[in-house]
């Protein structure tokens, strides 16, 4: 019981500094800039999955920049998708179309066959159950 | 069809080790049959990068019921897309 006790305390602690973590950043928090650099050089792209990957050789800052940016959607991901009744795949997949139309030129994404692709004016390459 | 062949003669050898004598001589001859048999199978690294469809199961009718969602999703968590 006391143990139980003790549990439920840390828990209930580390879920305030959650939610006091998550109010202290904006909603609409602009990229940072390590991450917008990346992007803009196409060292980053956007995968089909839903998640971030590494386009050329892979750095340390670049591996663990691209981990947390994953990890952060994939929280993103998981909630939504609790919401909404569908899987964290299909939630992810689904935001994945969305983030590769909202490339701009010069940055990279995945096409469906797998290939980092370099965004032009036209339309990017979707897979074709993208809304 | 090899494996036709391997599986009926494991169960012989699986009857020789329990009536003992011949049975168990036998089944070292079956085992040592398939030696070479286990030998001739060849693994070449594929030359292309193999690609996995993980989500080919999930069809256009669900991506279109979250999309809008996942669009707001997208827009309140800019920092990370």
């Amino acid at each position: 019981m006391n143990k139980n006790m003790i549990r439920r305390t840390i828990f209930g602690a580390a879920l305030a500094a959650m939610a006091a973590g998550s109010i202290a950043v904006p909603a609409l928090a602009q990229r940072d800039p390590a991450y917008a650099a990346a992007r803009a050089a196409g060292q980053v792209g956007e995968k089909m999955d839903g998640y971030l990957g590494i386009v050329g050789s892979a750095t340390p800052d670049l591996q663990s920049m691209v981990d947390d940016i994953n990890i952060r959607r994939r929280a993103v991901y998981a909630e939504r998708a609790q919401a909404q009744g569908a899987t964290l795949e299909e939630y992810a997949l689904t935001a994945g179309c969305l983030a590769i139309s909202n490339t701009t030129p010069g940055e990279k994404y995945q096409a469906p066959d797998g290939s980092w692709q370099t965004r032009t004016s036209a339309p990017p390459q979707r897979d074709p159950r993208c809304p | 069809m090899i494996s036709a062949k391997l599986t009926s003669r494991a169960s012989s050898a699986h009857i020789g080790r329990m009536i003992g004598g011949l049975g168990k001589r036998l089944g070292v001859i079956v085992l040592a049959g398939s030696i070479p048999l286990g030998g001739c199978i060849n693994l070449e690294a594929p030359d292309k990068p193999i690609v996995i469809e993980l989500n080919i199961n999930i069809t256009q009718e669900v991506i279109y019921r979250l999309a809008e969602d996942a669009g707001n999703a997208i827009e309140q968590n800019a920092d990370i897309f």
